[in-house]
C-alpha cells in the first residue's frame, strides 16, 4: 500500500469517526425550535427597526409564533399586509392596526425662521441642544443637523436642502417612530396615517408666548385658540401656548387650517382645493449663504 | 519647576490685558439676575414685582445643601420676576430689577480699611460664607461652603489656593492679586480657620511675575501661607491637575479631591470670602476681563452680576465689523454664546470677542490615529476612542475607559490635527453615562 492510499484511507476514517460524534452531540444537545419562526422571520422587512417594541426581527417572529393572539402585535413597517400574511401562517385571527406615518412638526424655514448665528459645533442635533437655543430665536424648533436621518433604517426621511429641515418620504415610512425618539426635541411624533397619506397637523412645538414665539419665526403657534373654537370634534387642545390636533379623533375637515392666523397649522397631501397650502412650502431663492454652517 | 505630571498643551497665551488696573463698569439700566447662577439647585426667589431693593438686599434664597443665596447687584425696584434667555439662549427663571441710584445696604462696610482680626469660629465663618451666596469663582460656581465641609472620615490637610490663571486672554485673577493682595491674604487666613489647617499653598503661574513678587512678600508676615511658582501649562487650574502640581497626591477616579487631603479654593473666591466675613458684603460683584484683538479699550472691570453681555462690551468699545465669536469664560473651557443681551453670572470670568481668524473651526477630516489626543489629556483618557464610543451609542465602552473622569479641558479638540470635535461628543457622552450610573444606582438602592 503507498503512502497516498494510506494517508486517503486515514483521512476517511478520522473524518468518519468525527463525524458520527458530532451527530451524536448534536443529537444529544438539540435546541427544538419552532420552524414557524424561520417562516415568520422570512415574511418580516427584516429592518430591526425595533419599531413593534421588540429587539429585532427575529425577536418579533418568536413573540409573534408565542403569542395566543396577534391583538397589539404590529409591526409598523410591514403594516397590515404582512400581520395579515403572519396570522394566516400561524392560523390566528388578524388584528387590523391602524397605521401610522412620522410627521415633523417644525416649519421654520430659513425663509419662516431667520438664523441669527451660526453653529460651529459638531454636526450632530443632541450635542447643539445641549449646548444652546440653536442658530434661530426658537429653542423648540429644528436643529437641522440630522439625527433623524441616521437612525431611520429605511432611509424615509432626509434633510431638504433648501429648508434644512427633514422630510419624510411617506411612502417609504413605516411608522417605527426611531426618529420621533432620537430627535432631541420631540419635534417628530408618529400619527395616525389618513386616507392617501393625508394629515392636518400642528406644524409647530414652541411652547413661548404668543409674541416671543411669533418674533423668532412667522410660522409659530402663538396659542391664540381660534382652531379650538373652530373644531367641531374636539380633536384641538391648548396647553403652554401650544395647540395639538389629535390625529385620532381629527375628521379631517381643514376648519382650523383655514382659521389659523400664522399658517402653522398645516393639511397635507390634499388635492388642490382653492387656497389651501400644501406641506412642504415653495422652494424661494437658493439659499447657499446658509448652506456653509458647520 | 513644578507642574502637573500627564498630559497638557500651552495654547498662545494672548494676555492683552495684564496689568491693567481694575476698572468699576458703569451701572446698566435694568438687571437682570438668573435664579441659577451656580451648580445645584436654582436660589428661591423672596421678592415679587414691587419690592424695593437696595445693593445686597436678599433677593433668592438658597433652595437646598448645594445651592446658593442671590443678592441685588443694584438698587431700585424689582420689575417682574419672568423667564429671561440666558446665554445659551434657552429661558430660564430670573429677577428683573429696574435701577434707580446706588443705594447699598446699610450692613455693609464700603470703607477700604484693611480688617485683618476675625473673631468667628470656623462654623461661624462657614455660615456667614453661606449667608453671603460665596460660590467658587474661578468659573465652575460651586458653592464654596459645601466644599468648606467634607463628607466625614475626610480630613483637610492643606489649603491651596489656586491662582493659576491657566486660561489664554484672562487677566482677571492677575489684576485682582496686584490690587487686593492684603485682603487675599485675609481671606486665605479665614479659609485656613474654616477648615482648621495651617499650611496654604498659593500655586501661581510663572507669566505672572509681579504677581508672584508681591505673593511672595506679603507671605513673609503670614504664617503658613507659601506662593508656589508653577510652569505655564494648560489646565493647571484645573483642581486635580493643582493638587498634583502642588503637593504631588493624584486624585483617584470617582473620588473627591478632599481625599487627598486638599482642599482647593480661587483666588478671587478667596477675595469674596474676604468681603463677606469681614466687609459683610455679599457676591454681588466680580472683575471680568473683556478683552479681544478686536476691542478698543480691553480691560479688567468690576461689573455687577446681572449686567448684560452687550453693555458691557460697549463699556470696552464696542463690537467692531469682523468680530465672530464671543466667549463668556475663557477661550478654552468657556462657552460661546449666541444671545449677547444675557446677564451675566457669578461665574462669568471674561468675556472674549474673537474675530473671524481667531475662532473659525476648520472641517473635521478623519482621525488618523495620532494620538496626539491622548498625549495631551491631563486625566490619562483616550478622546479618540470616547468620542467614538459616544457617537456610535456604545456607552459601556465609554464608562469601561472613564468617560466620567473627563474634566472638559478641551486639550484634546486643541491638539487634534484632524479638528475632530473631540470634546462636544465626550462632553454629551459623559452626561449620558453618569445619568446611566445614577440610574442603575438608584435601582440598586431599590
Amino acid at each position: 500500500m503507498n503512502l497516498i492510499t494510506l494517508s486517503i484511507i486515514t483521512l476517511a476514517v478520522i473524518g468518519a469517526i468525527s463525524a458520527l460524534i458530532l451527530y451524536a452531540i448534536a443529537q444529544r444537545f438539540k435546541v427544538e425550535e419552532d420552524p414557524r419562526i424561520d417562516q415568520v422571520e422570512s415574511l418580516l422587512p427584516g429592518a430591526n427597526c425595533g419599531g413593534c417594541g421588540k429587539a429585532g426581527c427575529r425577536n418579533f417572529a418568536e413573540s409573534c409564533v408565542r403569542a395566543s393572539s396577534l391583538e397589539g402585535m404590529l409591526c409598523p413597517v410591514g403594516g397590515n399586509a404582512v400581520m395579515k400574511q403572519i396570522a394566516d401562517l400561524l392560523g390566528m385571527e388578524a388584528v387590523e392596526a391602524t397605521p401610522r406615518v412620522a410627521v415633523v412638526r417644525c416649519n421654520g424655514s430659513c425663509e419662516n425662521r431667520p438664523r441669527i448665528n451660526t453653529y460651529e459645533g459638531a454636526t450632530n442635533c443632541a450635542i447643539a441642544n445641549s449646548l444652546y437655543a440653536g442658530e434661530t430665536g426658537c429653542a423648540y424648533g429644528c436643529l437641522g443637523c440630522g439625527d433623524c436621518v441616521s437612525v431611520c433604517s429605511l432611509g424615509a426621511i432626509s434633510i431638504d436642502p433648501v429648508t434644512h429641515l427633514p422630510v419624510v418620504d411617506i411612502d417609504i415610512c413605516g411608522g417605527c417612530g426611531a426618529c420621533a425618539r432620537a430627535c432631541p426635541r420631540g419635534i417628530i411624533e408618529v400619527r395616525k396615517r389618513g386616507v392617501k397619506g393625508r394629515g392636518v397637523y400642528v406644524s409647530c412645538v414652541n411652547k413661548d408666548k404668543g409674541a416671543v414665539a411669533r418674533k423668532a419665526c412667522n410660522v409659530a403657534c402663538i396659542g391664540c385658540s381660534k382652531c379650538a373654537k373652530e373644531c367641531k370634534f374636539d380633536a384641538i387642545t391648548i396647553s403652554n401656548n401650544l395647540s395639538y390636533i389629535d390625529s385620532d379623533k381629527c375628521k379631517m375637515c381643514r376648519k382650523c387650517v383655514d382659521v389659523c392666523p400664522t399658517g402653522a397649522i398645516l393639511a397635507v397631501n390634499f388635492p388642490p382645493k382653492k387656497a389651501v397650502a400644501t406641506t412642504e412650502s415653495t422652494p424661494q431663492a437658493p439659499d447657499t449663504t446658509e448652506a456653509q454652517n458647520n | 519647576m513644578k507642574t502637573f505630571k500627564i498630559g497638557g498643551v500651552h495654547p498662545q497665551e494672548n494676555k492683552l490685558t495684564a496689568g491693567s488696573p481694575i476698572v468699576a463698569a458703569p451701572l446698566p439700566q435694568q438687571a437682570v439676575v438668573m435664579l441659577s447662577q451656580h451648580i445645584g439647585a436654582p436660589a428661591q426667589c423672596v421678592v415679587e414685582k414691587g419690592t424695593p431693593v437696595k445693593v445686597g438686599t436678599l433677593i433668592a434664597q438658597a433652595n437646598g445643601f448645594v445651592s446658593a443665596n442671590i443678592h441685588s447687584p443694584v438698587s431700585g425696584v424689582v420689575a417682574k420676576v419672568d423667564m429671561a434667555a440666558d446665554s445659551s439662549g434657552y429661558m430660564k427663571p430670573a429677577i428683573y430689577i429696574n435701577v434707580e441710584g446706588d443705594e447699598w445696604e446699610d450692613s455693609i462696610d464700603r470703607s477700604n480699611t484693611l480688617i485683618k482680626e476675625c473673631n468667628l469660629d470656623a462654623q461661624a465663618i462657614i455660615n456667614k460664607i453661606d449667608e453671603m451666596g460665596i460660590v467658587g469663582i474661578g468659573g465652575a460656581t460651586f458653592p464654596t461652603k459645601v466644599k468648606l465641609m467634607p463628607p466625614p472620615g475626610m480630613k483637610p490637610e492643606v489649603l491651596i489656593i489656586n491662582a493659576a490663571e491657566c486660561e489664554p486672554y484672562l487677566t482677571n485673577d492677575h489684576a485682582l492679586m496686584l490690587a487686593h493682595t492684603d485682603e487675599i491674604m485675609v481671606g486665605i487666613e479665614i479659609l485656613m480657620k474654616a477648615i482648621s489647617v495651617n499650611k496654604a499653598y498659593i500655586g501661581i503661574e510663572v507669566n505672572k511675575p509681579d504677581a508672584i513678587a508681591l505673593l511672595t512678600d506679603k507671605a513673609r508676615s503670614h504664617n503658613g501661607i507659601k506662593v508656589v511658582p508653577l510652569k505655564c501649562k494648560y489646565p493647571q487650574g484645573g483642581e486635580k491637575q493643582l493638587i498634583d502640581a502642588i503637593i504631588n497626591r493624584q486624585v483617584a477616579s470617582g473620588a473627591l479631591p478632599v481625599s487627598t487631603g486638599a482642599v482647593v479654593q480661587n483666588v478671587a473666591t478667596a477675595y469674596a470670602v474676604y468681603e463677606a466675613v469681614q466687609k459683610n458684603k455679599p457676591l454681588i460683584e466680580r472683575v471680568v476681563t473683556i478683552t479681544g484683538t478686536s476691542l478698543k479699550n480691553p480691560g479688567n472691570y468690576l461689573a455687577r452680576i446681572g449686567m448684560p453681555i452687550e453693555q458691557l462690551i460697549e463699556a470696552a468699545g464696542g463690537l467692531s465689523e469682523n468680530a465672530e465669536k464671543i466667549i463668556l469664560g475663557g477661550p478654552m473651557m468657556g462657552k460661546a454664546t449666541a444671545n449677547i443681551q444675557a446677564p451675566t453670572g457669578k461665574g462669568t470670568s471674561g468675556i472674549v470677542v474673537m474675530t473671524q481668524e481667531d475662532a473659525h473651526r476648520q472641517e473635521p477630516s478623519p482621525c488618523i490615529r495620532c494620538a496626539k489626543c491622548v498625549e495631551a489629556c491631563p486625566m490619562g483618557l483616550e478622546p479618540y476612542l470616547l468620542s467614538k464610543a459616544t457617537a456610535m451609542g456604545n456607552y459601556e465602552v465609554a464608562e469601561s475607559h472613564y468617560i466620567y473622569d473627563c474634566i472638559e479641558c478641551g486639550c484634546c479638540s486643541f491638539s487634534c490635527p484632524a479638528h475632530r470635535p473631540l470634546l462636544d461628543y465626550i462632553r454629551m457622552g459623559k452626561g449620558k453615562v453618569m445619568g446611566i450610573i445614577r440610574a442603575r444606582n438608584a435601582n440598586d438602592k431599590k
